[in-house]
């Protein structure tokens, strides 16, 4: 199968291009960032998936599968600029896809688009509405973005699409949420609450992605691993000092004193816990996480 | 110390039939270290200070989804605290019994938590499938609020009951236990409610009990299980058809209620009620 990766550059894309390559798969990646060590088997085009270019690799290479990887958050960029590449550029890679006659695609969403709120329940369900846009105005443009991918499955129900929504991961490359959230020192807590966080191997997510490929899966689907651990284990697990800090001052300590920065809203991240059931998704593919939380999160602390 | 890590408490914490992972927590973030940190001191209070005799615990499954479903007796919760420790302390097939909390505590720091490590979420019936479907055992007060806030002079008389239950019950087919508590209307008898602090509070109630603070008296209080209930359905029928499933429990509860009123030799009683059955298996 030829797959077209966008934002094969970030940390999760470059390691499902590899496994894609292993087992046989060509793979065409996208992405604005270079990618100076591409490996042999992965084309790799320098370019901006709003763009003309981009277009062109559907045109000439003809892909038989998209995996879109190509979202930005909050931590990287602006509030205009996230909009334009969130919801714009997966708009216009929905229409490349139907039009390329693309048979497969796949959006790599995030867990966090249900919110995380003291009133919602544990273990949400891929028919539950992503709320968090509500709370915390940062991540508004990636509910409406998966939203909007879901919408190809009856937009164009000739391509079978899957919207994956990811639990937090950690790994070797230190990338992602969590990892930045987790790579200072210290870490902010609320006093006074101690949430449950669900994550993931790196290679486990990795192998969930490259699944849903090739069993064609079609729908909405949660993707996590092992069981959710409180927010103070994956602390301690990953050798870093929780420190609780009262709501009132929690905003302004963020950024300083050897804590991450976060935007306001996410104060809600770290109240509440937002946990999801991968139930659908074990049954559809038959995924089974190789590392559990421990291994994860010591593996994190000694990498 | 003893009084914070029971011996009992701890074995039967380490028999619960619950999965508990690397860290000592479960898929719902429930510890055992805190289980046994707080029901140390709850089986404390239920040997020596209330005094509480078990009946018909063979009712309670030892493995496996349950409801268990008891009428509220005194208004300081002290008769969930005591049913679930009964649950705990049962040394043929311990049990965890899991609550659905008030969701004004779910908001509050430290409560939170704390509930959730304690294995009580936010009462949602989200979470009351969770649980079942998960084997567990949920307690789940028919009453409600309104039931806790009893007067003594209403002692034992059941309120509506709420039938949320029963369709939960319906809907993940699971058996109901029928349950009674005595002894809490005694040990915390509650003469007037003071509205206007409970206003100011935001809480449900403010009760005033002879004793003026909020903690029970040393009245000997027992439980009774009654055998399970099975009902046919999925949790979809018409509301008379609940309504009448849920006066059935509420006979049965009201048939416990009687049995364990008789059986008091006086409604203050403060030496333990003897067990025959547990004194002859010993």
């Amino acid at each position: 199968m030829k797959i077209l990766i966008t934002g094969i550059s970030g940390t999760l894309a470059r390691g499902v291009a590899y496994r894609l390559v292993r087992r046989g798969h060509e793979v065409v990646g996208i992405d604005r960032r270079p990618w100076p060590d591409v490996p042999e088997g992965v084309e790799m085009h320098q370019a901006d998936i709003r763009k003309r270019p981009a277009e062109d690799v559907f045109r000439i290479s003809r892909p038989d599968a998209l995996i879109h990887m190509a979202t930005v958050t909050h931590f990287t960029t602006t509030t205009e600029e996230r909009y334009r590449i969130n919801l714009g550029g997966t708009r216009k890679l929905f229409e490349y896809c139907h039009e390329y006659g693309v048979k497969q695609a796949v959006f790599a969403g995030r867990h966090t688009v249900y919110g995380a709120t003291p009133d919602s329940p544990l273990y949400h369900t891929e028919d539950e509405p992503p709320l968090a846009g509500a709370a915390f105005k940062e991540l508004a443009d990636l509910v409406a973005a998966d939203l909007y991918a879901g919408s190809a499955l009856w937009r164009w129900p000739e391509l079978n699409t899957a919207v994956l929504r990811l639990c937090y991961f950690l790994g070797p490359s230190r990338g992602g949420t969590l990892a930045g959230f987790l790579s200072k020192s210290r870490v902010p807590m609320v006093l006074g609450f101690d949430p449950l966080y669900q994550l993931m191997h790196e290679w486990d997510a990795e192998e969930a992605i490259t699944l849903a490929v090739e069993k064609q899966l079609r729908g909405v689907f949660n993707v996590a691993g092992p069981a959710p651990v409180p927010l103070s284990v994956v602390c301690s697990a990953t050798g870093k000092r929780a420190v609780p800090i009262p709501e009132p001052l929690y905003s302004s300590v963020l950024g300083r004193f050897g804590f991450p920065y976060l935007p306001d809203d996410a104060v809600a991240h770290v109240k509440y816990p937002i946990v999801i059931d991968n139930k659908a998704f074990v049954e559809a593919t038959g995924f089974v996480p190789r590392y559990s939380a421990k291994q994860t999160m010591e593996g994190f602390r000694w990498n | 110390m003893s009084l914070l890590d029971d011996p009992q408490v701890r074995r039967n914490v380490e028999r619960l039939p619950i999965e508990f992972d690397d860290y000592g927590f479960d898929r719902f973030g429930l510890s055992r270290k805190a289980l046994v940190r707080a029901y140390s001191p709850m089986a404390y209070i239920y040997r020596h200070y209330l005094k509480v005799t078990a009946f018909g615990l063979e009712n309670v499954p030892a493995t496996g989804r349950g409801l268990i479903i008891p009428n509220h007796s005194g208004g300081l919760g002290a008769d969930a605290a005591m049913i679930l420790t009964s649950l705990i302390l049962n040394d043929e097939a311990p049990r965890l019994g899991q609550g659905m909390a008030e969701y004004f505590l779910t908001r509050s720091p430290f409560a939170r938590p704390a509930l959730r490590k304690l294995g009580h979420l936010t009462g949602l019936p989200e979470h009351g499938e969770q649980l079942l479907n998960d084997e567990r055992l949920l307690l789940v007060f028919p009453e409600g609020a309104r039931g806790a806030g009893k007067l003594y002079k209403d002692r034992y008389k059941l309120v509506r009951f709420g039938t949320g239950f029963m369709r939960l019950a319906l809907k993940t087919g699971t058996p109901v236990i029928p349950c009674a508590f005595i002894g809490g209307e005694e040990s915390f008898p509650q003469l007037f409610h003071i509205k206007w602090l409970a206003k100011l509070l935001n809480g449900p109630f403010v009760p005033v009990a002879p004793q003026l603070i909020l903690f029970p008296l040393p009245v000997a209080c027992q439980v009774y299980y009654g055998p399970p209930m099975h009902f046919e359905g999925d949790g979809s029928e018409p509301d008379h058809v609940i309504q009448q499933y849920v006066d059935e429990v509420r006979h049965a509860m009201e048939r416990l209620i009687s049995t364990g009123l008789d059986a008091r030799p006086t409604a203050f009683m403060f030496e333990r009620m003897p067990d025959s059955d547990q004194e002859q298996r010993r």
